[in-house]
Protein backbone atom coordinates (compact mmCIF):
# COMPACT_ATOMS: atom_id res chain seq x y z
CA UNK A 1 0.00 0.00 0.00
CA UNK A 2 1.36 3.38 -0.89
CA UNK A 3 1.28 6.06 1.76
CA UNK A 4 -1.09 8.92 1.06
CA UNK A 5 0.91 11.56 -0.84
CA UNK A 6 1.29 15.03 0.57
CA UNK A 7 0.22 17.92 -1.64
CA UNK A 8 3.38 18.78 -3.59
CA UNK A 9 3.90 22.32 -2.37
CA UNK A 10 7.49 22.34 -3.61
CA UNK A 11 6.30 22.19 -7.24
CA UNK A 12 4.26 25.35 -6.68
CA UNK A 13 7.21 27.05 -5.01
CA UNK A 14 9.49 26.17 -7.93
CA UNK A 15 7.03 27.38 -10.56
CA UNK A 16 5.57 30.45 -8.89
CA UNK A 17 8.27 33.11 -9.51
CA UNK A 18 8.67 32.40 -13.23
CA UNK A 19 4.97 31.94 -13.94
CA UNK A 20 4.09 35.05 -11.95
CA UNK A 21 6.63 37.43 -13.50
CA UNK A 22 6.02 36.07 -16.99
CA UNK A 23 2.24 36.26 -16.71
CA UNK A 24 2.11 39.72 -15.15
CA UNK A 25 4.74 41.43 -17.30
CA UNK A 26 4.38 39.61 -20.60
CA UNK A 27 1.16 37.68 -21.16
CA UNK A 28 -1.14 40.14 -19.37
CA UNK A 29 0.19 43.23 -21.23
CA UNK A 30 -0.04 41.41 -24.57
CA UNK A 31 -3.64 40.34 -23.98
CA UNK A 32 -4.68 43.64 -22.41
CA UNK A 33 -3.14 45.54 -25.32
CA UNK A 34 -5.20 43.41 -27.72
CA UNK A 35 -8.29 44.20 -25.62
CA UNK A 36 -7.54 47.93 -25.72
CA UNK A 37 -7.45 47.84 -29.51
CA UNK A 38 -11.24 47.24 -29.39
CA UNK A 39 -11.86 50.32 -27.23
CA UNK A 40 -11.81 54.05 -27.87
CA UNK A 41 -12.51 57.09 -25.69
CA UNK A 42 -16.04 58.43 -26.38
CA UNK A 43 -17.16 62.08 -26.31
CA UNK A 44 -16.87 62.23 -22.50
CA UNK A 45 -13.42 60.71 -22.66
CA UNK A 46 -14.61 57.43 -21.16
CA UNK A 47 -13.28 54.29 -22.76
CA UNK A 48 -15.99 52.40 -24.63
CA UNK A 49 -16.13 49.20 -26.67
CA UNK A 50 -16.08 49.94 -30.40
CA UNK A 51 -15.62 46.52 -31.99
CA UNK A 52 -13.36 46.54 -35.01
CA UNK A 53 -13.74 50.29 -35.53
CA UNK A 54 -10.11 51.08 -34.71
CA UNK A 55 -8.91 48.51 -37.23
CA UNK A 56 -11.30 49.96 -39.79
CA UNK A 57 -9.93 53.46 -39.11
CA UNK A 58 -6.37 52.24 -39.35
CA UNK A 59 -6.81 50.77 -42.82
CA UNK A 60 -9.44 53.11 -44.31
CA UNK A 61 -9.28 56.57 -42.69
CA UNK A 62 -6.72 58.59 -44.71
CA UNK A 63 -5.36 60.09 -41.46
CA UNK A 64 -3.99 56.66 -40.62
CA UNK A 65 -4.25 54.48 -43.71
CA UNK A 66 -1.65 56.37 -45.77
CA UNK A 67 0.98 55.80 -43.07
CA UNK A 68 -0.27 52.30 -42.30
CA UNK A 69 0.01 51.03 -45.87
CA UNK A 70 3.28 52.92 -46.27
CA UNK A 71 4.78 51.32 -43.16
CA UNK A 72 3.55 47.90 -44.23
CA UNK A 73 5.07 48.29 -47.70
CA UNK A 74 8.36 49.56 -46.26
CA UNK A 75 8.44 46.69 -43.79
CA UNK A 76 7.99 44.19 -46.61
CA UNK A 77 10.84 45.79 -48.57
CA UNK A 78 12.97 45.76 -45.40
CA UNK A 79 12.24 42.04 -44.94
CA UNK A 80 12.84 41.23 -48.62
CA UNK A 81 16.28 42.87 -48.53
CA UNK A 82 17.20 40.81 -45.47
CA UNK A 83 16.05 37.59 -47.12
CA UNK A 84 17.85 38.34 -50.39
CA UNK A 85 21.09 39.77 -49.00
CA UNK A 86 21.59 38.81 -45.36
CA UNK A 87 20.65 35.15 -45.48
CA UNK A 88 22.45 34.14 -48.71
CA UNK A 89 25.66 35.93 -47.64
CA UNK A 90 25.27 34.41 -44.18
CA UNK A 91 25.03 30.98 -45.81
CA UNK A 92 28.08 31.64 -47.99
CA UNK A 93 30.14 32.70 -44.95
CA UNK A 94 28.95 29.64 -43.04
CA UNK A 95 29.90 27.40 -45.97
CA UNK A 96 33.39 28.91 -46.01
CA UNK A 97 33.74 28.62 -42.23
CA UNK A 98 32.64 24.98 -42.23
CA UNK A 99 35.32 23.95 -44.72
CA UNK A 100 38.05 22.02 -42.92
CA UNK A 101 40.69 23.38 -45.29
CA UNK A 102 40.19 26.95 -44.10
CA UNK A 103 42.67 28.18 -41.50
CA UNK A 104 41.67 30.32 -38.53
CA UNK A 105 37.98 29.48 -38.65
CA UNK A 106 37.31 30.40 -34.99
CA UNK A 107 39.16 33.67 -35.48
CA UNK A 108 37.10 34.71 -38.54
CA UNK A 109 33.87 33.52 -36.95
CA UNK A 110 34.43 35.59 -33.80
CA UNK A 111 35.38 38.75 -35.71
CA UNK A 112 32.53 38.56 -38.24
CA UNK A 113 30.04 38.18 -35.38
CA UNK A 114 31.25 41.39 -33.63
CA UNK A 115 28.71 43.87 -35.14
CA UNK A 116 25.84 41.68 -33.93
CA UNK A 117 26.68 42.30 -30.28
CA UNK A 118 26.76 46.10 -30.60
CA UNK A 119 23.72 48.18 -29.75
CA UNK A 120 21.68 49.40 -32.68
CA UNK A 121 22.20 52.97 -31.47
CA UNK A 122 25.95 52.64 -31.96
CA UNK A 123 25.59 50.90 -35.30
CA UNK A 124 23.15 53.53 -36.55
CA UNK A 125 25.41 56.42 -35.59
CA UNK A 126 28.57 54.78 -36.88
CA UNK A 127 26.97 54.40 -40.31
CA UNK A 128 25.44 57.85 -40.17
CA UNK A 129 28.96 59.23 -39.79
CA UNK A 130 30.41 57.06 -42.55
CA UNK A 131 27.58 57.94 -44.96
CA UNK A 132 27.55 61.63 -44.06
CA UNK A 133 28.88 63.97 -46.76
CA UNK A 134 31.44 65.36 -44.30
CA UNK A 135 33.20 62.07 -43.84
CA UNK A 136 31.90 60.11 -46.79
CA UNK A 137 34.05 61.86 -49.36
CA UNK A 138 37.23 60.93 -47.53
CA UNK A 139 36.21 57.55 -46.11
CA UNK A 140 34.26 56.03 -49.01
CA UNK A 141 36.06 58.03 -51.69
CA UNK A 142 39.33 56.32 -50.85
CA UNK A 143 37.59 52.97 -51.36
CA UNK A 144 36.54 54.05 -54.85
CA UNK A 145 32.90 54.69 -53.94
CA UNK A 146 31.34 58.02 -54.87
CA UNK A 147 29.31 58.96 -51.82
CA UNK A 148 25.81 60.36 -51.97
CA UNK A 149 23.67 61.28 -48.97
CA UNK A 150 21.94 57.89 -49.22
CA UNK A 151 20.22 58.18 -45.86
CA UNK A 152 18.73 61.53 -46.85
CA UNK A 153 17.34 60.61 -50.27
CA UNK A 154 13.84 59.27 -50.51
CA UNK A 155 14.67 56.44 -52.90
CA UNK A 156 17.77 55.17 -51.20
CA UNK A 157 17.11 55.72 -47.49
CA UNK A 158 15.17 52.50 -46.89
CA UNK A 159 17.54 50.17 -48.79
CA UNK A 160 20.49 51.88 -47.08
CA UNK A 161 18.98 51.27 -43.64
CA UNK A 162 18.14 47.69 -44.53
CA UNK A 163 21.74 47.09 -45.60
CA UNK A 164 23.04 48.60 -42.35
CA UNK A 165 20.76 46.20 -40.49
CA UNK A 166 22.04 43.33 -42.67
CA UNK A 167 25.62 44.34 -41.85
CA UNK A 168 24.80 44.21 -38.15
CA UNK A 169 22.79 40.99 -37.94
CA UNK A 170 24.45 38.77 -40.54
CA UNK A 171 26.23 36.95 -37.71
CA UNK A 172 23.04 35.22 -36.61
CA UNK A 173 22.15 33.38 -39.85
CA UNK A 174 25.86 32.68 -40.30
CA UNK A 175 26.09 30.93 -36.92
CA UNK A 176 22.86 28.97 -37.36
CA UNK A 177 23.84 27.77 -40.85
CA UNK A 178 27.33 26.96 -39.60
CA UNK A 179 25.95 24.79 -36.81
CA UNK A 180 23.74 22.90 -39.26
CA UNK A 181 26.59 22.40 -41.74
CA UNK A 182 28.95 21.10 -39.04
CA UNK A 183 26.30 18.61 -37.91
CA UNK A 184 26.19 16.88 -41.32
CA UNK A 185 27.84 13.47 -40.88
CA UNK A 186 31.17 13.07 -42.67
CA UNK A 187 30.10 9.73 -44.20
CA UNK A 188 27.45 11.42 -46.34
CA UNK A 189 29.96 13.85 -47.82
CA UNK A 190 32.57 11.12 -48.28
CA UNK A 191 30.06 8.90 -50.07
CA UNK A 192 29.30 11.76 -52.45
CA UNK A 193 33.01 12.30 -53.07
CA UNK A 194 33.45 8.63 -53.93
CA UNK A 195 30.63 9.08 -56.42
CA UNK A 196 32.67 11.86 -58.03
CA UNK A 197 30.86 14.94 -56.71
CA UNK A 198 32.96 18.07 -56.25
CA UNK A 199 32.90 20.93 -53.72
CA UNK A 200 30.19 23.13 -55.18
CA UNK A 201 28.12 20.17 -56.35
CA UNK A 202 28.24 18.62 -52.87
CA UNK A 203 27.13 21.90 -51.36
CA UNK A 204 24.06 22.39 -53.55
CA UNK A 205 22.99 18.77 -54.06
CA UNK A 206 23.72 17.32 -50.63
CA UNK A 207 24.37 19.89 -47.93
CA UNK A 208 21.76 22.48 -48.85
CA UNK A 209 18.82 20.01 -48.81
CA UNK A 210 20.05 18.69 -45.46
CA UNK A 211 20.08 22.12 -43.84
CA UNK A 212 16.61 23.13 -45.10
CA UNK A 213 15.19 23.09 -41.54
CA UNK A 214 17.70 25.80 -40.64
CA UNK A 215 16.66 27.83 -43.69
CA UNK A 216 13.17 27.77 -42.18
CA UNK A 217 14.33 28.80 -38.70
CA UNK A 218 16.47 31.63 -40.11
CA UNK A 219 13.57 32.86 -42.24
CA UNK A 220 11.10 32.94 -39.37
CA UNK A 221 13.61 34.65 -37.05
CA UNK A 222 14.31 37.26 -39.73
CA UNK A 223 10.58 37.76 -40.20
CA UNK A 224 9.83 38.28 -36.51
CA UNK A 225 12.85 40.55 -36.04
CA UNK A 226 12.07 42.69 -39.09
CA UNK A 227 8.39 43.21 -38.35
CA UNK A 228 9.32 44.28 -34.84
CA UNK A 229 12.22 46.59 -35.86
CA UNK A 230 12.34 50.10 -34.46
CA UNK A 231 15.70 51.09 -32.97
CA UNK A 232 17.69 51.58 -36.16
CA UNK A 233 15.17 53.88 -37.82
CA UNK A 234 14.63 55.82 -34.57
CA UNK A 235 18.38 56.28 -34.12
CA UNK A 236 19.27 57.37 -37.62
CA UNK A 237 16.09 59.09 -38.83
CA UNK A 238 14.25 59.93 -35.56
CA UNK A 239 10.65 58.79 -34.95
CA UNK A 240 9.58 60.76 -38.04
CA UNK A 241 11.27 58.10 -40.18
CA UNK A 242 12.31 60.55 -42.86
CA UNK A 243 12.83 61.62 -45.53
CA UNK A 244 9.07 62.04 -45.97
CA UNK A 245 8.32 58.77 -44.10
CA UNK A 246 10.37 56.77 -46.62
CA UNK A 247 11.84 54.66 -43.80
CA UNK A 248 8.70 54.36 -41.68
CA UNK A 249 8.32 50.81 -40.37
CA UNK A 250 5.45 49.39 -38.31
CA UNK A 251 7.57 49.84 -35.17
CA UNK A 252 8.14 53.59 -35.71
CA UNK A 253 4.50 54.09 -36.77
CA UNK A 254 3.42 52.32 -33.57
CA UNK A 255 5.72 54.53 -31.46
CA UNK A 256 4.53 57.79 -33.08
CA UNK A 257 0.87 56.87 -32.78
CA UNK A 258 1.18 55.75 -29.17
CA UNK A 259 3.29 58.67 -27.89
CA UNK A 260 2.36 61.37 -30.36
CA UNK A 261 4.80 63.54 -32.30
CA UNK A 262 5.02 67.22 -33.16
CA UNK A 263 1.43 68.53 -33.00
CA UNK A 264 -0.39 65.21 -32.93
CA UNK A 265 -1.25 63.92 -29.46
CA UNK A 266 -0.53 60.32 -28.53
CA UNK A 267 -3.36 57.83 -28.90
CA UNK A 268 -2.98 54.66 -26.77
CA UNK A 269 -5.91 52.75 -28.24
CA UNK A 270 -4.81 53.37 -31.85
CA UNK A 271 -1.28 52.44 -30.74
CA UNK A 272 -2.66 49.19 -29.34
CA UNK A 273 -4.46 48.66 -32.66
CA UNK A 274 -1.20 48.92 -34.61
CA UNK A 275 0.41 46.54 -32.11
CA UNK A 276 -2.56 44.24 -32.77
CA UNK A 277 -1.86 44.26 -36.51
CA UNK A 278 1.85 43.59 -35.87
CA UNK A 279 0.86 40.73 -33.57
CA UNK A 280 -1.38 39.24 -36.27
CA UNK A 281 1.36 39.55 -38.92
CA UNK A 282 3.96 37.88 -36.69
CA UNK A 283 1.49 35.18 -35.66
CA UNK A 284 0.65 34.37 -39.29
CA UNK A 285 4.37 34.19 -40.11
CA UNK A 286 5.13 31.86 -37.21
CA UNK A 287 2.11 29.64 -37.91
CA UNK A 288 2.96 29.42 -41.61
CA UNK A 289 6.41 28.25 -40.59
CA UNK A 290 5.17 25.75 -37.99
CA UNK A 291 2.39 24.21 -40.06
CA UNK A 292 3.67 24.71 -43.58
CA UNK A 293 7.41 24.54 -43.65
CA UNK A 294 8.17 22.30 -40.72
CA UNK A 295 5.42 19.78 -41.37
CA UNK A 296 6.39 19.36 -45.00
CA UNK A 297 9.97 18.72 -43.94
CA UNK A 298 8.84 16.11 -41.43
CA UNK A 299 6.73 14.36 -44.06
CA UNK A 300 9.72 14.10 -46.35
CA UNK A 301 11.81 12.74 -43.50
CA UNK A 302 14.53 15.28 -44.07
CA UNK A 303 15.44 15.79 -40.49
CA UNK A 304 18.68 16.46 -38.75
CA UNK B 1 43.79 5.62 -56.94
CA UNK B 2 44.53 7.92 -59.81
CA UNK B 3 46.90 10.74 -58.99
CA UNK B 4 45.21 14.15 -59.35
CA UNK B 5 46.39 15.90 -62.49
CA UNK B 6 48.63 18.95 -61.91
CA UNK B 7 45.83 21.13 -63.28
CA UNK B 8 43.41 19.87 -60.63
CA UNK B 9 45.94 20.50 -57.87
CA UNK B 10 46.51 24.05 -59.06
CA UNK B 11 42.80 24.76 -59.20
CA UNK B 12 42.41 23.36 -55.67
CA UNK B 13 45.08 25.79 -54.43
CA UNK B 14 43.38 28.66 -56.24
CA UNK B 15 40.08 27.69 -54.67
CA UNK B 16 41.68 27.61 -51.24
CA UNK B 17 43.20 31.06 -51.71
CA UNK B 18 39.87 32.36 -52.97
CA UNK B 19 38.08 31.12 -49.86
CA UNK B 20 40.54 32.85 -47.55
CA UNK B 21 40.40 36.08 -49.57
CA UNK B 22 36.59 36.11 -49.31
CA UNK B 23 36.71 35.60 -45.55
CA UNK B 24 39.37 38.27 -45.02
CA UNK B 25 37.42 40.69 -47.20
CA UNK B 26 34.20 40.16 -45.26
CA UNK B 27 36.00 40.42 -41.93
CA UNK B 28 37.26 43.84 -43.06
CA UNK B 29 33.72 44.87 -44.00
CA UNK B 30 32.50 43.78 -40.56
CA UNK B 31 35.25 45.51 -38.62
CA UNK B 32 36.26 48.63 -40.54
CA UNK B 33 33.39 50.86 -39.29
CA UNK B 34 34.12 49.98 -35.66
CA UNK B 35 37.88 50.39 -36.02
CA UNK B 36 37.38 53.69 -37.83
CA UNK B 37 35.31 55.10 -34.98
CA UNK B 38 37.65 53.96 -32.20
CA UNK B 39 40.71 55.20 -34.12
CA UNK B 40 39.30 58.65 -34.81
CA UNK B 41 37.96 59.17 -31.31
CA UNK B 42 41.57 59.81 -30.26
CA UNK B 43 42.26 62.44 -32.91
CA UNK B 44 41.88 66.18 -33.22
CA UNK B 45 39.01 67.47 -35.34
CA UNK B 46 41.05 68.34 -38.40
CA UNK B 47 42.72 64.96 -38.54
CA UNK B 48 39.37 63.17 -38.30
CA UNK B 49 38.32 64.67 -41.63
CA UNK B 50 41.67 64.88 -43.43
CA UNK B 51 43.15 61.49 -42.65
CA UNK B 52 40.40 59.23 -41.30
CA UNK B 53 42.41 56.04 -41.86
CA UNK B 54 45.63 57.18 -40.19
CA UNK B 55 46.54 56.13 -36.67
CA UNK B 56 46.64 59.03 -34.21
CA UNK B 57 50.16 60.51 -34.12
CA UNK B 58 51.79 62.79 -31.56
CA UNK B 59 50.49 65.74 -33.57
CA UNK B 60 46.94 64.58 -34.16
CA UNK B 61 46.33 62.85 -30.82
CA UNK B 62 43.60 64.51 -28.77
CA UNK B 63 41.25 63.56 -25.97
CA UNK B 64 39.01 66.58 -26.38
CA UNK B 65 36.06 64.36 -27.30
CA UNK B 66 36.32 62.35 -24.10
CA UNK B 67 36.61 65.57 -22.09
CA UNK B 68 33.32 66.84 -23.57
CA UNK B 69 31.62 63.52 -22.91
CA UNK B 70 32.62 63.46 -19.25
CA UNK B 71 31.72 67.13 -18.76
CA UNK B 72 28.33 67.03 -20.47
CA UNK B 73 26.99 63.54 -19.94
CA UNK B 74 26.81 61.32 -16.87
CA UNK B 75 28.31 58.26 -18.57
CA UNK B 76 29.51 56.69 -15.28
CA UNK B 77 25.96 56.87 -13.97
CA UNK B 78 24.59 55.44 -17.26
CA UNK B 79 27.00 52.54 -16.93
CA UNK B 80 25.97 51.90 -13.37
CA UNK B 81 22.28 51.90 -14.37
CA UNK B 82 22.92 49.48 -17.24
CA UNK B 83 24.90 47.28 -14.89
CA UNK B 84 22.15 47.26 -12.23
CA UNK B 85 19.44 46.50 -14.79
CA UNK B 86 21.39 43.78 -16.60
CA UNK B 87 22.71 42.04 -13.51
CA UNK B 88 19.35 42.39 -11.71
CA UNK B 89 17.45 40.83 -14.62
CA UNK B 90 20.04 38.06 -15.05
CA UNK B 91 19.88 37.13 -11.36
CA UNK B 92 16.08 36.94 -11.50
CA UNK B 93 16.18 34.96 -14.75
CA UNK B 94 18.70 32.64 -13.12
CA UNK B 95 16.62 31.81 -10.03
CA UNK B 96 13.12 31.92 -11.51
CA UNK B 97 14.31 30.17 -14.70
CA UNK B 98 16.23 27.31 -13.10
CA UNK B 99 13.47 26.68 -10.54
CA UNK B 100 10.71 26.52 -13.18
CA UNK B 101 12.87 24.43 -15.52
CA UNK B 102 13.60 22.02 -12.67
CA UNK B 103 9.89 21.65 -11.87
CA UNK B 104 9.02 21.01 -15.52
CA UNK B 105 11.84 18.52 -16.03
CA UNK B 106 11.62 16.66 -12.73
CA UNK B 107 7.99 16.29 -11.69
CA UNK B 108 4.97 14.73 -13.35
CA UNK B 109 1.94 16.83 -12.54
CA UNK B 110 -1.28 17.65 -14.38
CA UNK B 111 -0.71 20.52 -16.80
CA UNK B 112 3.04 20.00 -17.08
CA UNK B 113 3.04 19.98 -20.90
CA UNK B 114 0.58 22.85 -21.06
CA UNK B 115 2.67 24.96 -18.71
CA UNK B 116 5.80 24.24 -20.75
CA UNK B 117 4.04 25.41 -23.91
CA UNK B 118 2.59 28.45 -22.11
CA UNK B 119 6.03 29.55 -20.97
CA UNK B 120 7.50 28.88 -24.43
CA UNK B 121 4.97 31.19 -26.15
CA UNK B 122 7.11 34.19 -25.30
CA UNK B 123 10.04 32.89 -27.37
CA UNK B 124 8.36 33.96 -30.60
CA UNK B 125 6.06 36.82 -29.51
CA UNK B 126 7.94 40.11 -28.97
CA UNK B 127 7.08 41.67 -25.60
CA UNK B 128 7.20 45.11 -27.26
CA UNK B 129 3.77 44.55 -28.75
CA UNK B 130 2.27 44.81 -25.26
CA UNK B 131 3.92 48.17 -24.56
CA UNK B 132 0.70 50.20 -24.33
CA UNK B 133 -0.64 48.06 -21.49
CA UNK B 134 2.79 47.46 -19.99
CA UNK B 135 3.26 51.20 -19.49
CA UNK B 136 -0.17 51.44 -17.80
CA UNK B 137 0.67 48.50 -15.58
CA UNK B 138 4.01 50.00 -14.58
CA UNK B 139 2.34 53.32 -13.75
CA UNK B 140 -0.37 51.53 -11.71
CA UNK B 141 2.27 49.61 -9.77
CA UNK B 142 4.00 52.93 -9.07
CA UNK B 143 7.13 51.69 -10.84
CA UNK B 144 7.22 54.35 -13.56
CA UNK B 145 10.72 55.65 -14.24
CA UNK B 146 12.47 53.11 -12.03
CA UNK B 147 15.18 50.61 -12.81
CA UNK B 148 13.06 47.91 -11.13
CA UNK B 149 10.46 48.28 -13.90
CA UNK B 150 13.16 47.52 -16.49
CA UNK B 151 14.47 44.58 -14.45
CA UNK B 152 11.01 42.99 -14.23
CA UNK B 153 10.22 43.50 -17.91
CA UNK B 154 13.57 42.06 -19.03
CA UNK B 155 13.10 39.11 -16.70
CA UNK B 156 9.72 38.37 -18.28
CA UNK B 157 11.36 38.75 -21.70
CA UNK B 158 14.26 36.40 -20.93
CA UNK B 159 12.40 33.67 -19.04
CA UNK B 160 10.72 31.85 -21.96
CA UNK B 161 13.97 30.91 -23.72
CA UNK B 162 15.76 30.28 -20.42
CA UNK B 163 13.11 27.87 -19.14
CA UNK B 164 12.88 26.12 -22.52
CA UNK B 165 16.63 25.56 -22.92
CA UNK B 166 17.28 24.71 -19.26
CA UNK B 167 14.42 22.23 -18.94
CA UNK B 168 15.61 20.42 -22.10
CA UNK B 169 19.05 20.22 -20.55
CA UNK B 170 17.81 19.14 -17.11
CA UNK B 171 15.86 16.21 -18.58
CA UNK B 172 19.19 14.68 -19.56
CA UNK B 173 20.47 14.53 -15.96
CA UNK B 174 20.31 10.87 -14.81
CA UNK B 175 17.44 10.10 -12.44
CA UNK B 176 19.60 7.83 -10.27
CA UNK B 177 21.51 10.85 -9.06
CA UNK B 178 18.42 12.54 -7.68
CA UNK B 179 16.91 9.32 -6.33
CA UNK B 180 20.13 8.57 -4.46
CA UNK B 181 19.90 11.98 -2.83
CA UNK B 182 16.26 11.30 -1.93
CA UNK B 183 17.19 7.98 -0.29
CA UNK B 184 19.72 9.93 1.78
CA UNK B 185 16.82 12.08 2.98
CA UNK B 186 17.46 15.21 0.93
CA UNK B 187 14.46 17.54 0.58
CA UNK B 188 13.19 18.52 -2.88
CA UNK B 189 14.72 21.99 -2.41
CA UNK B 190 18.06 20.44 -1.53
CA UNK B 191 17.90 18.34 -4.71
CA UNK B 192 17.32 21.46 -6.83
CA UNK B 193 20.35 23.02 -5.18
CA UNK B 194 22.46 19.92 -5.90
CA UNK B 195 21.50 19.96 -9.57
CA UNK B 196 22.48 23.58 -10.21
CA UNK B 197 26.23 22.95 -10.65
CA UNK B 198 25.46 20.20 -13.17
CA UNK B 199 23.75 22.57 -15.60
CA UNK B 200 26.59 25.08 -15.72
CA UNK B 201 27.27 24.77 -19.48
CA UNK B 202 23.65 25.46 -20.45
CA UNK B 203 23.40 28.17 -17.83
CA UNK B 204 26.39 30.09 -19.20
CA UNK B 205 24.84 30.07 -22.64
CA UNK B 206 21.44 31.23 -21.40
CA UNK B 207 22.96 34.08 -19.40
CA UNK B 208 25.18 35.38 -22.20
CA UNK B 209 22.26 35.08 -24.58
CA UNK B 210 20.08 37.28 -22.39
CA UNK B 211 22.77 39.73 -21.45
CA UNK B 212 23.32 41.28 -24.88
CA UNK B 213 19.72 42.23 -25.78
CA UNK B 214 19.14 43.62 -22.27
CA UNK B 215 22.30 45.74 -22.29
CA UNK B 216 21.61 47.03 -25.82
CA UNK B 217 17.86 47.67 -25.61
CA UNK B 218 16.66 51.16 -26.47
CA UNK B 219 12.87 50.73 -26.52
CA UNK B 220 12.07 50.04 -22.86
CA UNK B 221 14.52 52.54 -21.31
CA UNK B 222 13.05 55.15 -23.66
CA UNK B 223 9.49 54.36 -22.59
CA UNK B 224 9.72 53.08 -19.01
CA UNK B 225 12.71 54.88 -17.47
CA UNK B 226 13.69 57.94 -19.52
CA UNK B 227 14.79 60.38 -16.78
CA UNK B 228 18.42 61.46 -16.61
CA UNK B 229 18.97 59.64 -13.30
CA UNK B 230 17.75 56.30 -14.68
CA UNK B 231 19.19 56.36 -18.20
CA UNK B 232 21.00 53.24 -19.36
CA UNK B 233 24.10 53.50 -21.55
CA UNK B 234 22.15 52.84 -24.73
CA UNK B 235 19.58 55.56 -24.03
CA UNK B 236 22.21 57.92 -22.62
CA UNK B 237 24.32 57.54 -25.76
CA UNK B 238 21.25 58.03 -27.95
CA UNK B 239 20.30 61.33 -26.23
CA UNK B 240 23.87 62.57 -26.05
CA UNK B 241 24.49 61.77 -29.71
CA UNK B 242 21.29 63.53 -30.68
CA UNK B 243 22.38 66.73 -28.92
CA UNK B 244 26.00 66.72 -30.04
CA UNK B 245 25.55 65.59 -33.66
CA UNK B 246 27.95 68.22 -34.91
CA UNK B 247 30.64 67.78 -32.30
CA UNK B 248 32.45 64.94 -34.03
CA UNK B 249 35.05 64.48 -31.31
CA UNK B 250 32.36 64.04 -28.69
CA UNK B 251 30.26 61.74 -30.89
CA UNK B 252 33.19 59.46 -31.69
CA UNK B 253 34.29 59.39 -28.06
CA UNK B 254 30.85 58.52 -26.75
CA UNK B 255 30.42 55.81 -29.39
CA UNK B 256 33.73 54.29 -28.36
CA UNK B 257 32.88 54.52 -24.66
CA UNK B 258 29.59 52.71 -25.11
CA UNK B 259 30.97 50.04 -27.42
CA UNK B 260 34.07 49.09 -25.44
CA UNK B 261 32.41 47.37 -22.43
CA UNK B 262 30.27 45.20 -24.72
CA UNK B 263 33.27 44.28 -26.82
CA UNK B 264 35.27 43.34 -23.71
CA UNK B 265 32.38 41.17 -22.48
CA UNK B 266 32.15 39.63 -25.95
CA UNK B 267 35.84 38.75 -25.93
CA UNK B 268 35.42 37.16 -22.49
CA UNK B 269 32.24 35.23 -23.28
CA UNK B 270 32.36 34.68 -27.04
CA UNK B 271 32.93 30.94 -26.56
CA UNK B 272 29.75 30.49 -24.52
CA UNK B 273 27.76 32.68 -26.87
CA UNK B 274 28.85 30.88 -30.00
CA UNK B 275 28.49 27.48 -28.40
CA UNK B 276 24.93 28.43 -27.44
CA UNK B 277 24.04 29.60 -30.92
CA UNK B 278 25.40 26.49 -32.53
CA UNK B 279 23.96 24.04 -29.96
CA UNK B 280 20.49 25.58 -30.23
CA UNK B 281 20.41 25.07 -33.95
CA UNK B 282 21.37 21.42 -33.94
CA UNK B 283 18.40 20.49 -31.75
Amino acid sequence: MTPKRKFPFHILVFLAPAVLIYTVFMIYPLLDSLRLSFFAPNAEGVSAFVGFNNYNTLFNDPNYSVRMWGALRNNLVFFAIHMLVQNPIGLLLAALLSARVVRGRTFFRTLIFTPTILSVVLVGFIWRLILSPLWGREVLGSLGITPEPWLGLQDSALPALALISVWQYIGIPMMLFLAALIAIPDEIVEAAQVDGATGIGIFFRIKLPLILPTVGIVSVLTFVGNFNAFDLVYTTQTALAGPNFATDLLGTFFYRTFFGFQLQAGNPTMGATIAGVMFAIILVGVLLYLFGFQRRLLRNDIQL
Amino acid sequence: MIKPAPFAAASRTLQLIGMHVLLIAYTCVALFPVVLVVLNSFKARNAIFRTPYAFPTAETFSLVGYETVFERAAFPSYFLNSLIVTVGALVLIFFAGTMAAHALAEYKFPGNTFLGLYLALGIMVPIRLGTVSLLRLIVTLDLADTLLALILVYTAMGLPLAVFVLSQFMRQIPRDLKDAARVDGASEYRIYWLILPLIRPALGTVMVFNMIPIWNDLWFPLILAPSEANKTVTLGAQTFLGQFVNDWNAVLASLTLSAVPVIILYILFSRQLIRGLTAGAVK
